[in-house]
């Protein structure tokens, strides 16, 4: 069977060699030529010896001409420079010294074994422990826009992995029994599972096993802190870099997206109860998906001229593409969601209006009050909130201004003051849209930025500044009233305070001047009290944050539900998305018992 | 409607019409390049299930709007906005309006009126054929001043004139209500502050969503700062930081000019 393998696996051309002690790759790929470089000793003298892609056939144009019938003394490595001799076997045909390198095929990562003996064309491999040489093929980096040309545009920054990459990558997973990654996952999706798939090359079958738990793996693949969650509980992490799961995930999504394999899934049997859906971020896309499935007729209500919530007016484009919001949305039309936009639920109908109308009520309006420092100047020209700035540039497109009317906020430099996704988003934007320095100003240490590792990385290579454990305390305005300057303090890490993090305090006397002409709050949101006002009999916490069953979802109110960050104030797409499976699977039950 | 820059419109919105209230808002956005701008109400046919805005030609979305015509969509129309005037039956009441304040005015004259106050009216035009509604306020209330920047009609000068004798003569004057130009309004806070007569000022900011989530129509009231478009409109006008609104209105005034530049072009 394994014979019949490695000679299957010599014809396909991805197949990829690898140094067992580096993990690098000998594989050279020129115009039509493929072939493995090794370095070699012969005679005493180092020499650079070529071999064919099937490891069998030598070539013969070395400087030293290797003598038929003779062998190598040596085959070494030319990135670590170690020996590749496995002096453990030996050659079945001639008994001489054989070379050892890894072979990645889609299923499992081999020994491949092959004879140093010019005359001979042995190669042969073992059944080796799986486990030690997967960990040795390195975590593989998804091809990306150069920072210098992503700097100027709002395309998305990765291209994602390609077949061949993912495969290689999901090589690497050691398919736990008791997979430490899917307790992680916030809505523990099949990890292992829709990995297993990758490997025998089922990529939209991946994609559907994601869809079992998680109804957006391409957003969520793009999106989701994965190194706190998933990847962090990895055991491959322990001793190596984890499993790139988020890579994964957004492959095989993105795969069935654009080789056209989504399935609408088949509804139940109508059961004449209607749902409403207020806020169409994406737990109450998921709400809307599962109960729509479940054969309830749903109406989503959103305030804003377009659906998607954060996704839609927060993130931008060039991390998270809005035709894959729009082919999410789209799904669910197609499944039978209606969407109500330019709906504020508050004004124009009340929550008990809501209820006359129908049966349940999903509560999903996000935490979208933007907080200000107030300092003063705070209010000065050029001056705006990560909202304001993101909604302008992503829903009202206004990077495209004078194409679209309005107007792009813009500025030479720019401080962003925040340390979290929305900072980053920010910053990033204001690079692409021309301005010269980016200045972010966190309070914190780097180790506490609260943003996906992934971000800070690109918004580094991109070439924003961090000014760390730095925070403003005043604005200056020119003759007009526009932004001129913010006066910083410096800070120092106190005692950890009520959220575990260290208490960033002020030094005294180390304020300096930092120029910028446009300036841009991104230090958290709140909720908004606008739904609220006209539902009195609703509870709230004490920071205005809806009460909910953590069971069910279910708030004070019956058949009033409420989940995302309009409960748990702002946190992540994924958790949004796992309350609002909760609160939609329970809504089913109450509702089936009537 | 006097002069071609000052339009009526009459929009089917029956959800809204069925609860909008005077002094709120709705946000319109013509077409898919569009900006999102909020205009104020000035009568609503719940019957008929329409709104009426009234505004002044003055950039690029407003122009974009001057080229519709009867039956024409716009793309989007959200509301009811803002928070609705607060009315009651409180005795006397003085309404004053400026340029195209006066459609606002309107609505909530109306609702003054029909509270049961005796209600008069200051208007207040550049020119007579700027003057609007004027046969519309006269038959809601009990007196009714015109003035114009030039004379060409009523009195000539600005409304603060008959505002500031109505104030000398007659001490019964519960409340003063003002939605027109800032610098109109400031002028009027500063004249009415003296006499202790509580005066309610809508303001106008920029607005992007006006549901409270962007913050851009953030202004000062008493050292604190609210959310127009939420926490307002309407404002305790001794409290409004003017001169921070006023700045903060101008912002894009050049971005303004390139925008219609460019839709010209
Ligand atoms: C710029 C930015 C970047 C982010 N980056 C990440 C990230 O990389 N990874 C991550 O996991 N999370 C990220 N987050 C957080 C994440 O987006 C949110 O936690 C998530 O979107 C919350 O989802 P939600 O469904 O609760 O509400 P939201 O996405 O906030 O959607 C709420 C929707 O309800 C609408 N609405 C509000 N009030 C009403 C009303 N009265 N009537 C009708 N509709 C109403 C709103 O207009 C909005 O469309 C980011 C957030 C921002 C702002
Ligand atoms: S913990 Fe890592 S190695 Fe184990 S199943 Fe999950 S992804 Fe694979
Ligand atoms: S217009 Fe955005 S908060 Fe008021």
């Amino acid at each position: 069977m394994l014979e019949q393998e490695v000679r299957l696996l010599k014809y396909k051309t991805y197949l990829s060699y690898y140094c067992p002690h580096c993990s690098t790759t000998f594989n050279v790929e020129r115009q039509d030529e493929k072939s493995l470089i090794f370095n070699a000793a012969y005679k005493q003298q180092d020499l650079v010896v070529k071999l064919s892609p099937y490891l069998d056939v030598f070539d013969t144009k070395t400087s030293i001409p290797v003598e038929e019938g003779d062998m190598l003394d040596d085959l070494i490595c030319p990135h670590c420079k170690k020996s590749l001799i496995n002096h453990e076997e030996k050659c079945e045909k001639c008994g001489s010294k054989v070379g050892e390198v890894i072979v990645s095929t889609q299923a499992k990562l081999i020994p491949f074994y092959f004879c140093v003996n010019r005359g001979c064309d042995w190669h042969g491999i073992k059944k080796a422990d799986q486990k030690t040489i997967r960990r040795k093929i390195p975590r593989q980096t998804m091809p990306e826009q150069d920072p210098k040309i992503r700097a100027h545009n709002f395309k998305e920054v990765p291209y994602g992995y390609t077949s061949e990459l993912a495969l290689l990558e999901a090589d690497r997973c050691l398919q736990c029994k008791n997979p430490k990654c899917v307790e992680g996952c916030p809505v523990n999706i099949d990890i292992p599972g829709f990995i297993k798939l990758i490997s025998e090359e089922q990529f939209d079958a991946a994609a559907r096993k994601i869809k079992e738990t998680n109804l957006f793996p391409a957003v969520c693949g793009r999106v989701c802190p994965q190194e706190s969650q998933c990847e962090i509980k990895c055991i491959v992490g322990i001793k190596n870099e984890p499993v790139a799961i988020g890579r994964l995930e957004r492959f095989v999504a993105d795969y069935e997206r654009d080789m056209n394999l989504v399935e609408i899934v088949d509804i139940k049997k109508s059961t004449g109860k209607k749902i409403a859906v207020i806020g169409s971020g994406p737990g109450g896309l998921t709400v809307a998906a599962d109960m729509q499935i479940l054969g309830y007729d749903v109406t989503i209500f959103e305030a804003l001229h377009e659906a998607g919530g954060v996704l839609t007016y927060g993130i931008p484009e060039f991390r998270l593409p809005k035709s894959i919001v729009n082919f999410e949305i789209d799904y669910l039309v197609k499944l039978g969601v209606k969407i109500e936009l330019n709906h504020i639920i508050g004004n124009i109908l009340t929550l008990d209006e809501l209820l006359e109308h129908f049966d349940a009520i999903y509560i999903g309006v996000g935490a979208g009050l933007p907080w200000f420092m107030g300092l003063e100047g705070e209010s000065l020209g050029n001056v705006y909130s990560a909202n304001e700035y993101l909604t302008r540039m992503n829903l009202m497109k206004a990077y495209k201004f004078p194409e679209y009317d309005t107007p792009m906020p813009k500025g030479n430099k720019v401080a962003v003051i925040g340390g979290g996704n929305v900072a980053m988003d920010c910053a990033r934007s204001a690079l692409r849209s021309g301005s010269k320095e980016v200045n972010i100003v966190y309070r914190r240490s780097k180790k506490e930025l609260p943003a996906r590792e992934e971000e800070v990385h690109h918004a580094e290579q991109e070439g924003i500044n961090f000014h760390l454990l730095t925070s403003p305390i005043r604005y200056f305005g020119d003759r007009r009233n526009m932004v001129k300057s913010m006066e910083c303090i410096r800070m120092e890490l106190g005692e950890p305070d009520a959220s575990g993090r260290r208490r960033p305090l002020p030094l005294e006397n180390s304020n300096f001047m930092l120029e910028c002409d446009m300036a841009i709050v991104a230090i958290g949101n709140g909720p908004n009290p606008i739904l609220f006002n006209s539902a009195p009999d609703l509870k709230l916490n004490k920071r205005g944050y809806v009460e909910v069953n953590e069971e069910t979802g279910e708030t004070s109110k019956e058949f009033v539900y409420a989940g995302g960050d309009i409960v748990t104030g702002a946190a992540t797409v994924i958790l949004a998305m796992g309350a609002g499976r909760i609160a939609a699977r329970a809504m089913h039950e109450k509702l089936s018992k009537i | 409607m006097a002069k071609e820059t000052i339009i009526r419109f009459d929009i089917e919105a029956p959800k809204i019409a069925l609860k909008i209230k005077p002094g709120q808002f709705v946000i319109i956005r013509v077409n898919e390049t569009g900006e999102r701008i909020p205009l104020t109400v000035a009568d609503k046919d719940a019957f008929e299930g329409t709104i009426t805005i009234i505004f002044q030609v003055v950039g690029k979305t407003t122009a974009l709007m001057r080229s519709l015509n009867e039956g024409d969509f716009l793309l989007d129309v959200v509301g009811p906005l803002g928070k609705a005037a607060e009315i009651e039956n409180i005795g006397t009441v003085i309404m004053v309006g400026g340029g195209t304040g006066v459609a606002i005015l309107y609505h909530v004259t109306k609702a003054f009126k029909d509270a049961g106050n005796h209600v008069i009216v200051i208007m207040g035009a550049k020119e007579k054929e700027m003057l609007i509604l004027e046969n519309e306020m006269k038959a809601i209330c009990d007196e009714l001043v015109v003035t114009t920047d030039d004379g060409s009609y009523g009195e000539k000068g600005f409304v603060t004139m008959p505002l500031e004798r109505y104030l000398n003569e007659r001490d019964d004057i519960k409340m003063i209500y003002t939605i027109g130009p800032i610098i109109m309004m400031k002028n009027i806070c500063n004249l009415t502050k003296p006499y202790n007569v509580p005066t309610m000022v809508s303001l106008n900011p920029i607005m992007i969503d006006g549901t409270g989530m962007c913050g851009g129509c953030r202004v000062k009231i008493g050292g604190k700062t609210k959310f127009s478009c939420v926490d307002g409109p309407d404002f305790d006008g001794h409290e409004v930081d003017f001169d921070e609104l006023m700045s903060r209105n101008s912002q894009y005034l050049q971005d303004e000019k390139d925008s219609l530049l460019y839709s010209i072009k």
